[in-house]
């Protein structure tokens, strides 16, 4: 695989993959990747289905522990620490990294419960009133407060669409992680609830790392500085993202981005 | 079941269902043959193609054939005994019996078995003159319901076997009399319920007429001696109390923690290796006959109770005890609810999970502070349901709770329950018609109120609760 990484050199990355190779059992969805993930950059995972992007954004947390049948192999580094060593904490880790996930997930709690739940399972509220606070920084920064400080003890499974997926992102924010993975985070809303979100994305970039998968190239483009695109298992290009969409330098980048495929 | 509506059997010399059923079975594959033959005769000699399969018009014939018949056959079987002792009872020999009561009915039964050959000779002498009614009126209503039968096959038979054509469509045909078909034995099901619970609304109102539903329902002291001297008494809330301290308190003390643990265990870390043969395991438990669990109850932890019991100090600790029937029951019902709960948490969303656990949650966490209470309304549905089970379990209580009705709260006394005392009053030579007997049916029947209540709320709940997550 030739990969063309000139300029792209991240001086001090968060989360580093090397050699990455993912198992489901006998079948290997992620083939040799190794990329490495700006602190205060948005990221981009974008290819076709099934081409093992989600595979490896859940790799980066270890979600994909909860696969009984899947194994991940090769390093790889959150603040040059191996994420996949025996020592590490993985409850710790999750922490650190959130998760955003394709389909809005809120518990069927009270809106304020939702984003409470991390902070409360942490211990990083003392009282009531630090975890007030908190709860309050989460719905402001993920741009739900306006909308819901009046009912905050309704349930979060009434909100609409697009606020359950704000809520989410308020829920991950709460835990105060230094990365954010959002797996498809749009493709259950409708264009104003996406483009609230990809409002969002703007907003928080520079306070977290985020990875972000898509199928959408556009909002890859709207929303990303670096985009990498995978293709049957493997990382193909990966580059700034106006470079990607300009001026791809592999052949099967072009045709997809220029919708040849996909 | 006196004498007079107690004679069920169509099992007369001359009439013989059975013998009969195989004979319009013969004629429907007659039917079948001849419907098949037909067909391809007629689509022959016309050179048109069948609609239908030759098969189908053999079918179709031998539906209409048998159907009507077999279905007359049924009816007849079930109506014409009292159409017989309807007709013994109109004849001259008859006007000298007993007006009502259990010796008309056995001296009718006794002619009956006379006339029909089950036996030589009358016992009773007054059934004597009646032999020779019973004979004549069971030959009698034998021969109109063969004759009626066999018109009825062979009207049916001809009517299909005339209607086919090349271009007829027995396929469709066939298909519609099947789902008729179904649909008749769906409802044999939900008759026979019907049936049930009507005779024992009956019985439960000669019950009331002689003793008020408010002293069933509200009386504290049950006393159904049967003795002249003291009158009986009948206050239901000693044995309801039983019945909710075994069924709805101890055996769901034991069985809904266990239960939910095993659900836990078995969802959310059990190998798939492990719960491919832990479920099915607990199937099985679910299949072992409650009287073993009886004597269970009985023999092993009753006694082991007692002396437990008398070793911690408490007095009067009873062989016969709610506790022993209460835990044995709960073992019992273990395995409903833990596979109603396994369901419900099944039924949580995978994304609920994999939510709370990358906001670093760990497995136990998420348990119980997302799986458990969004299952809860399933979990409380499966509860309710087991609950509803418990309390009409017969058997355990029977052998292991004992028969006097105290009302207690002390686990370690003995109580009885609803079911117990029913079997305690249906056991034993009863008159049929005296109070004591028919508590019985007025105590099933509030019984069966409560359950069905239970299980109607319950399945509600389980439903309300699936669609949500749909």
């Amino acid at each position: 695989m030739t990969m063309t990484q000139d300029d792209l050199t991240i001086a001090d990355p968060k989360m580093t993959a090397k050699g990455v190779d993912v198992f489901y059992g006998q079948k290997q969805a992620i083939n040799d990747v190794s990329i490495d993930v700006g602190t205060d950059l948005v990221t981009a995972f974008i290819g076709p289905s099934g081409c093992g992007k989600s595979t490896f954004l859940r790799s980066l947390n270890r979600m994909n522990d909860t696969v009984a049948s899947a194994r991940v192999t090769g390093t790889i580094l959150l603040d040059g620490e191996d994420i996949y060593a025996p020592s590490m904490d993985v409850v710790q880790l999750r922490a650190r990294v959130g998760m955003v996930f394709q389909k809005p997930n809120p518990f069927p709690k009270s809106i304020y419960d939702n984003v409470a739940y991390g902070p409360r399972i942490h211990g990083l509220a003392p009282g009531k009133a630090d975890l007030d606070v908190i709860v309050e920084r989460a719905l402001v920064r993920a741009g739900l407060w306006d909308e819901v400080k009046d009912r905050l003890a309704e349930s979060g499974t009434a909100l609409s669409g697009g606020q359950q997926q704000r809520l989410c992102i308020a829920r991950a924010i709460a835990v105060d992680p230094e990365v954010i993975l959002m797996d498809e985070p749009c493709s259950a809303l409708d264009p104003i609830a996406t483009a609230k979100i990809e409002e969002l994305i703007h907003e928080l970039r520079g306070k977290y790392a985020i990875v972000i998968v898509t199928h959408n190239m556009q909002q890859a483009a709207r929303v990303s500085q670096r985009t990498a695109f995978f293709h049957l298992g493997t990382l193909v290009e990966y580059g700034k993202t106006t470079d990607i969409f300009t001026n791809p330098k592999q052949e099967r980048t072009k045709d997809y981005i220029t919708g040849r495929y996909g | 079941m006196t004498g007079v509506s107690g004679q069920d059997n169509g099992d007369t010399v001359t009439f013989n269902a059975a013998a009969l059923l195989l004979l319009i079975a013969g004629l429907a594959l007659i039917g079948w043959l001849a419907g098949r033959a037909r067909s391809l005769m007629l689509a022959g000699r016309a050179g048109a193609k069948l609609h239908s399969r030759p098969q189908y018009h053999g079918w179709y014939v031998a539906l209409w054939l048998f159907a009507p018949a077999a279905i007359f056959l049924a009816v007849w079987s079930a109506v014409s005994p009292a159409l017989v002792t309807n007709s013994v009872l109109a004849s001259e020999a008859a006007q000298s019996l007993p007006a009502f009561g259990f010796e008309r009915g056995a001296i009718l039964s006794d002619a009956r078995s006379v006339a029909q050959g089950a036996q030589s000779a009358v016992r009773i002498p007054a059934a004597a003159p009646l032999v020779q009614p019973y004979a004549d009126a069971t030959h009698f209503y034998a021969w109109i319901g063969i004759a009626a039968m066999l018109a009825l096959a062979l009207a049916g038979g001809l009517y299909a076997f005339t209607r086919i054509r090349p271009d007829f469509r027995a396929r469709t045909r066939v298909e519609k009399i099947v789902m008729a078909l179904l649909l008749v034995a769906s409802l044999v099901a939900i008759l026979t319920t019907f049936g049930i619970v009507l005779s024992l609304l009956f019985e439960s109102i000669r019950f009331f007429r002689l003793v008020s539903p408010a002293e069933l329902l509200f009386g504290t002291t049950w006393a159904p001696t049967s003795g002249a001297p003291q009158p009986d008494t009948f206050g239901g809330i000693p044995l309801f109390w039983g019945t909710v301290l075994i069924g709805a308190i101890i055996a769901m003390i034991v069985a809904i923690p266990i239960g939910m643990m095993t659900a836990v265990y078995l969802t959310q870390y059990a190998a798939p290796r492990v719960r491919r043969w832990v479920k099915p395991l607990l199937e099985i438990l679910a299949g072992v006959p409650t009287v073993v669990y009886g004597y269970f109850a009985a023999l092993t932890v009753a006694p082991a109770l007692r002396e437990f019991a008398a070793a911690i100090g408490i007095p009067n600790a009873s062989t016969e005890s709610a506790l022993a029937a209460g835990i044995v029951m709960g073992v019992m019902i273990i395995p409903f609810v833990s596979s109603m709960a396994d369901d419900s948490i099944n039924a949580v969303p995978q994304a609920m999970r994999d939510g709370s656990l990358a906001l670093g949650a760990t497995p136990n966490e998420t348990i119980r502070q997302v799986l458990i209470p969004a299952a809860l309304p399933g979990v409380m549905g499966g509860i309710l349901l087991a609950v509803s089970r418990a309390i009409g379990e017969t058997m355990i209580v029977v052998m292991a709770a004992g028969l006097s009705a105290n009302l207690t709260a002390n686990p370690f006394a003995s109580v009885t329950t609803v079911t117990a005392q029913i079997v305690k009053l249906l056991t034993g030579d009863q008159e049929f018609d005296s109070a004591k007997t028919l508590a019985a049916f007025a105590l099933g029947l509030v019984l069966f109120i409560v359950t069905l209540l239970l299980n109607i709320v319950a399945l509600r709940i389980v439903k309300k609760y699936r669609e949500a997550y749909e």
